[in-house]
């Protein structure tokens, strides 16, 4: 089984409350909801996805109906409301990338990896998701790694250096 | 060789070197002199930034204003200049600024917001990520003149969440700011108090329409309010609200420091200054491009190297995938400003140009763009939630040659239907380039239709 799977009842970091604090202070006192954005993705970063447990003590911080927590979990694309693999990779097939290889990038991806668009591999390394416009159309084909990391001009070569390399990271 | 991710990866980052920093702008004046390591407060300083903070709240040293016998200029001096300057808004909906500045309540008691709008993602737009990243320091300046103009204390820019890199950049220099005392309680001595903050969307199309990012920063699902009313009367909170575009905030200081006129005559009458074009798509060199309103279109697709491969110019989504496309003989003799692209039948809208060759297939293009805003439709609305399904279904399966010869009828019927019955204008976004394209490309619908096949196998 992958270690993906297995971290899913590890609580929140001390560190991640502190981040959670820092995100609360930019809104007024009554207003700590407005944090819920960066809280969720402060804590799918610490533990790959967004777990119940977590919108239930990011609920509780913001002093928000658990239910609101999640109504913002599932309206936003890039949380993960379920375990993903150590690299989520993002392609854009929107049409500025499509008219520069974007959907052929994300087939050569799959193919090289061996999954299917959307799925895990089975070692849990990479996940694979179609993407929309991330706003980089001009380095198409581009593709967002765990959410922070934008790669650009990403040819077949690229990719297959992207993937060797992520592959060879040592923990 | 151990690397690790962040090694890993840095290797697939982009310089902007190819897409910001070449020697292609015309008069630019966001971006001028930029190369991706002057982003700094030292770096924008140096290039005169905060010039034009200074001289509003009287701290250049120049002397008292004869009409108010104190130094600095009048919240309605600054309004004036803004409207004097003919800038409009470069987030797509090209509103006057200094206009929807002079909305806000001035004596209002209560607080009052001040708001970026930075969640660029319709498809071809990839200006403000390059503004944020590489000169940061001109969204806050022209955000703090635009706070000091209409009395506001509080701002927030709403950055895109798939370039967190770039939010994480702003972030840096707000603190800069902070730390320079650009930004907080008595800047530079003065009685104006500002203090800013970066927030992040986390994906969704629609928080770049007002009133859905409003909703998105108080924490909730990024669904459209109805307007009226509007958020110059409730806006963030409920409270007095003026949002902006990152580059309409980044074009202020230049106006402040140079003058309206000097603004207007960079561009065109009702069409002022400078703006940044995002080519994409079929040419030699995708980017961005700074040039005057009013440029033709085809120095603009000189400056972008050409149509790719020296193929044929086929057609041009002159303003965002929102914007109906308009065929090469049309565009070729646009200029490029809100006027002029409005009356051939398109909009201007973000300024993203989105450039095709003779070898695409104007049937699969919409395919992508269909299958788009039925993604993104918040679901709100029932004519946007269920149109823009019934709009994809039947482009998608005219592209796979099962297209019945009623559907291009009942095509517009449903881009009918829903443009206009909605809460925001996704709707009418997704119509749009329906009926752009079956206007201008009708015969490569109807060929797929009757032939089960497409005119332009070639597409690449």
């Amino acid at each position: 089984m992958s270690s993906v799977n297995t971290h899913h009842s590890a609580p929140l970091s001390a560190q991640a409350l502190e981040r959670f604090a820092r995100e609360v202070a930019k809104y007024p006192d009554d207003q700590k909801q407005s944090a819920v954005m960066a809280c969720l993705s402060i804590a799918q970063q610490e533990q790959g996805y967004v777990s119940a447990e977590s919108e239930r003590v990011i609920a509780e911080f913001l002093g928000m109906a658990p239910m609101a927590v999640h109504e913002v979990t599932t309206f936003y694309n890039m949380y993960n409301q379920h375990p993903v693999g150590k690299f989520k990779i993002n392609v854009c097939t929107n049409l500025p990338c499509q008219l520069r290889n974007g959907q052929g990038a994300l087939m050569h991806l799959v193919k090289t990896l061996g999954i299917e668009v959307g799925e895990t591999t089975a070692d849990g390394v990479f996940t694979v998701q179609p993407g929309e416009c991330m706003g980089a159309c001009a380095d198409a084909p581009v593709m967002l790694v765990n959410d922070r990391t934008m790669c650009s001009y990403m040819s077949n070569d690229k990719i297959d250096q992207m993937v060797a390399g992520l592959r060879s990271v040592k923990e | 060789m151990s690397m690790n991710v962040e090694q890993v990866l840095s290797q697939f980052q982009t310089t902007a070197v190819e897409t910001c920093f070449h020697d292609r702008h015309m008069g630019p004046q966001i971006l001028a002199g930029l190369n991706g390591k002057n982003w700094s407060l030292q770096d924008y300083v140096a290039r005169g930034g905060y010039q034009a903070l200074r001289k509003i709240l009287g701290q250049d040293g120049s002397a008292p204003n004869p009409e108010t016998g104190v130094a600095g200029m009048t919240q309605d001096q600054v309004i004036a200049t803004v409207k004097e300057s003919g800038l409009r808004g470069r987030g797509g909906a090209g509103f006057p600024t200094g206009l929807k500045w002079s909305f806000m309540p001035r004596q209002f008691p209560g607080q009052k917001y001040l708001v970026c709008n930075s969640d660029e993602g319709e498809p071809g737009t990839c200006k403000d990520r390059e503004i944020l990243q590489h000169n940061p320091h001109i969204v806050i300046e022209g955000m703090a003149i635009a706070a000091y103009a209409m009395g506001i204390s509080v701002g927030y820019n709403y950055i895109h969440g798939e370039i967190f890199q770039t939010y994480e950049r702003f972030e840096a220099a707000l603190e800069e700011a902070r730390a320079a005392g650009f930004l907080g309680d008595n800047i530079m001595g003065s009685k104006f108090s500002f203090q800013l903050h970066a927030a992040h969307g986390f994906g969704a199309y629609i928080c770049g329409e007002e009133t859905a990012l409003l909703e998105s920063l108080e924490g909730k699902k990024g669904q459209p309010r109805f307007k009226p009313p509007f958020p110059a009367s409730f806006g963030l909170y409920g409270k007095p609200t003026t949002i902006n575009n990152t580059e309409t905030f980044a074009a202020v200081p230049w106006i402040i420091n140079n003058g309206g006129q000097a603004y207007l005559e960079c561009g065109k009458p009702n069409n002022g200054g400078t703006k940044i074009f995002s080519v994409s798509g079929d040419v030699e060199r995708p980017g961005n491009y700074e040039i005057p309103m009013g440029t033709p279109f085809s120095k603009l697709l000189e400056l972008a190297g050409g149509v790719r491969k020296g193929r044929k110019l086929k057609a041009v989504i002159p303003g965002g995938s929102s914007s109906p496309v308009l065929p090469a003989d049309v565009i070729m003799e646009c200029t490029m400003d809100y006027d002029s692209i409005a009356k051939a039948g398109s909009m201007l809208g973000s300024g993203a140009v989105i450039v095709m060759d003779d070898s695409r297939c104007m049937v699969k293009s919409l395919q992508r763009l269909s299958y788009f805003y039925m993604h993104e439709s918040c679901g709100q609305c029932t004519p946007c939630r269920e149109g823009t399904g019934w709009l994809w279904r039947m482009v998608d399966r005219i592209e796979r040659g099962e297209g019945r010869e009623s559907d291009l009828a009942l095509l517009d019927n449903v881009a009918e239907n829903i443009m206009g019955r909605t809460i925001c204008a996704l709707g009418d976004a997704a119509a749009m380039p329906v009926r752009g394209m079956i206007k201008h490309f009708r015969h490569e619908f109807e060929h797929h239709i009757t032939h089960k096949t497409c005119m332009v196998p070639a597409y690449v």
